[in-house]
């Protein structure tokens, strides 16, 4: 008799856990490699939307979420694919906050996310070869395509007036993805590209690279590169030589590092990168700081917004099953509903679990669109004596 | 005016590029040949001896700076330069007591010590890295040019711009100085003629009372000399990485065998061979043709081929070279 209750207590008990899980979420970011400088950032990012989920007890019945890490080296297709291999396999993940770097996230979506059936959203994969791919509904990014970015590129620098421009690009999936879509954008505008060459990252001298350039010729030069890279050497060389002296720079080379190395000798460059503002973007700084991390270093918010849509639309769906809740990351993206900022994700619960909608904000005003990828806005700079001043969004 | 316009974009994207980085070549070929002259081998290590003594003078100049001690309008690199020199040649000098003593001793066919620099490379090459790391550093201060493009637009008033940056004006000026000083020690020195009395014939040059340990030394901190000077000048004119003075060795290697092996003058024409035909066949001569000829209108850039095959260039001369003349343009040591 004695026995039977407890078994009943056991039973009992067991049958109340099954409500409340342990969710466990994948993040395969290049914790080592060429862009390993972000990544902990992008980790604090999605830890925090993780956190924040799991203190409020409200998704499916008091779950809790914990992320599991591996290393996708940004650059190593093979080693990325093992290490999602890992997490799905052998740790049980119910989705992947990944990969970092578009050739490794392509490689890794194809091998295991797909054939597992495992949702992946990745924070910083631009290439626009991942709008199109294959992927049964299961890919998403909370960042924009580049292909979007080449055409407000091409806009920006049309509405200055300028509509012949050179195109140097670094040589890599990043670069040539990027150039090549802002070339379609341009001339599909009326613009000439007069070349769209590669260079090289690493090199001691770009003097030859640029008397190509120069040659081709073109009223400003557009630089597809990396500042702490090849880009800066290309513009040092042009400056040098005289053979641009208008330069137009897209995400990889608008950085802090532009400022110190070439100052007033670019003024009047311009350039964007992909950047949100407005009140949630000012929230999850502030949030980031009280945490302990940067929130402003490059694609933390955009991992923050990545956690959150993914454990908003386990919510909707009232299930952890990949299978099940990438049908609801579209609805708790985008409207219908009350919006929804970061620091608010207990109250999108609470607004789910009473049977509403939301529409996701977050920190990069996340708006989600074709295939499942971010509109994205874009920030617009240029130099003015000597600094890099925000000029406007769009 | 025309014709002026032509000649101005020529000196700019070609001529002053390629002079400066010739000079470059023609001293790091200068060091190889001359190890290959007297201790008859071709020393792979000698790009990361360059990477080294470059280091080491950028530490140095890193130290002065902190001082407050700066040359102008010169860069302070200069004034670091002679300890780089001495600190690079000790170095030098200590692979050759650990590492070359014992393969010369056992009179070990060159092909064993080519193997033994390639391993001292290899050291060199760590060590460069454990002293400063492999990130990119550019340690030019003062002047940055003695002419700019909107200078020289302004005096002209020429369309064209051109440039002249102090560096490479340095680096000509600094390797044609130490081209005759080498020359002056080769020819007019006890010393030098000893050098040449034991590259030429090492049993006689015994007979007649040279201390072959001498001149093996003496080799020895010339070569770093110049690897050094070489590789503060370019890295001064481009930048410093300890990689790419790896890669510099093959455009040195073919530069040196061009010209000869063993030959000092080979060295320096090789260089400047071997730097114009990189930039000039790699560099778009549309605009060159586009004022001198304007009736001409070519399709294209004018570009005999892609900047990214700009280190085939050495190997085709290379082969070219070695093909008709195999010991090299001004007949040197057959390899």
């Amino acid at each position: 008799m004695k026995k039977l209750l407890l078994a009943t207590a056991a039973g009992a008990l067991l049958a109340g856990a099954a409500g409340a899980e342990e969710i466990k979420l994948g993040l395969s970011l290049g914790f080592t490699g060429p862009l390993e400088s972000m990544a902990p950032g992008m980790q604090q990012g999605a830890e925090l939307a993780m956190k924040e989920i799991s203190d409020s007890g409200l998704l499916l019945d008091g779950s809790t979420v914990t992320a599991v890490t591996g290393d996708s080296t940004c650059i190593d297709a093979a080693a990325a694919t093992a290490t999602v291999e890992r997490l799905i396999a052998s740790e049980g993940v119910k989705g992947i906050i990944g990969g970092m770097c578009s050739g490794e996230t392509i490689a890794s979506l194809e091998n295991v996310a797909r054939p597992n059936g495992v949702v992946m959203i990745s924070p910083s994969a631009t290439s626009p070869a991942l709008s199109t791919i294959e992927d049964d509904g299961l890919f998403f990014r909370t960042s924009p395509s580049d292909a979007r970015q080449g055409e407000v590129m091409a806009d920006v620098i049309m509405e200055r007036g300028i509509n012949t421009v050179a195109v140097t690009y670094t040589n890599n999936d990043y670069g040539k993805g990027l150039a090549d879509s802002f070339q379609a954008a341009f001339e599909e505008k009326g613009g000439t590209v007069t070349t769209n060459s590669a260079h090289d990252d690493g090199k001691a001298d770009y003097s030859a690279e640029v008397a190509a350039l120069a040659a081709a010729g073109g009223d400003a030069l557009v630089v597809v590169g990396y500042v702490d890279q090849g880009g800066s050497g290309v513009v040092r060389a042009a400056l040098d030589t005289g053979a641009f002296e208008t330069f137009v720079f897209p995400d990889g080379m608008v950085g802090q590092a532009l400022e110190t190395n070439f100052g007033s000798e670019i003024e009047g460059s311009f350039g964007q990168n992909p950047a949100a503002e407005g009140e949630g973007r000012e929230t999850y700084l502030s949030m980031a700081e009280e945490a302990g991390f940067d929130g402003s270093s490059a694609f933390s918010a955009e991992a923050y917004d990545a956690a959150a849509l993914m454990l908003l639309a386990m919510a909707k769906s009232g299930s952890s099953d990949p299978a099940t809740y990438k049908n609801s990351i579209m609805d708790v993206a985008n409207a219908p509903g009350e919006k929804i900022l970061p620091g608010q994700l207990a109250r999108a619960l609470e607004i789910i679990n009473g049977g509403g909608d939301v529409d996701y904000d977050g920190a990069t005003s996340v708006e989600l669109v074709g295939e499942g990828e971010s509109a994205g806005s874009f920030r617009e700079i240029e130099f003015k004596n000597g600094v890099m001043e925000v000029i406007g969004y769009r | 005016m025309d014709i002026l316009n032509a000649l101005v974009v020529f000196l700019n994207f070609v001529f002053i590029p390629a002079a400066a980085y010739g000079a470059q070549l023609a001293l790091g070929a200068l060091g190889v040949t001359l190890i290959y002259g007297i201790l008859r081998f071709s020393n792979f290590a000698h790009g990361d001896t360059m990477a080294f003594g470059t280091a080491i003078v950028i530490l140095l100049t890193w130290g002065l700076q902190a001082l407050g001690i700066s040359a102008g309008p010169l860069p302070t690199a200069l004034i670091a330069l002679p300890l780089g020199i001495a600190l690079t040649a000790l170095l030098v000098l200590g692979t050759d007591r650990a590492v070359y003593r014992f393969y010369r001793r056992q009179k070990a066919a060159p092909i064993i010590l080519v193997m033994a620099s390639v391993g001292v490379m290899f050291v060199m090459n760590g060590l460069t890295r454990l002293l400063i790391g492999v990130d990119e550093y550019r340690f030019d201060d003062g002047a940055r040019f003695i002419i700019d493009v909107r200078t020289f637009r302004e005096m002209t008033g020429l369309p064209e711009g051109l440039a002249l940056r102090s560096t490479q004006a340095l680096t000509l000026v600094v390797a044609i100085l130490v081209m005759i000083a080498l020359f002056w020690f080769l020819n007019r020195t006890k010393s030098g003629k000893a050098m040449r009395a034991y590259s030429d014939n090492e049993d006689l040059a015994l007979l007649s009372g040279i201390d072959p340990e001498r001149v093996v030394r003496l080799t020895w901190i010339i070569a770093a000399g110049l690897a050094t000077i070489a590789g503060t000048l370019y890295g001064l004119d481009k930048s410093f990485k300890a990689f790419n003075y790896f890669q510099i060795l093959l455009p040195i290697f073919a530069a040196a065998i061009v010209g000869g092996l063993g030959n000092p003058l080979g060295a320096i024409a090789g260089g400047f061979l071997v730097a114009f035909s990189e930039v000039a066949v790699t560099y778009p001569w549309v605009r060159v043709v586009g004022y001198l000829a304007p009736w001409y209108e070519p399709g294209g850039l004018m570009q005999l081929l892609g900047t990214e095959y700009k280190f085939a260039v050495s190997f085709v001369i290379l082969i070219i070279v070695l093909l008709f003349r195999p010991t090299g343009l001004f007949r040197g040591k057959s390899v």
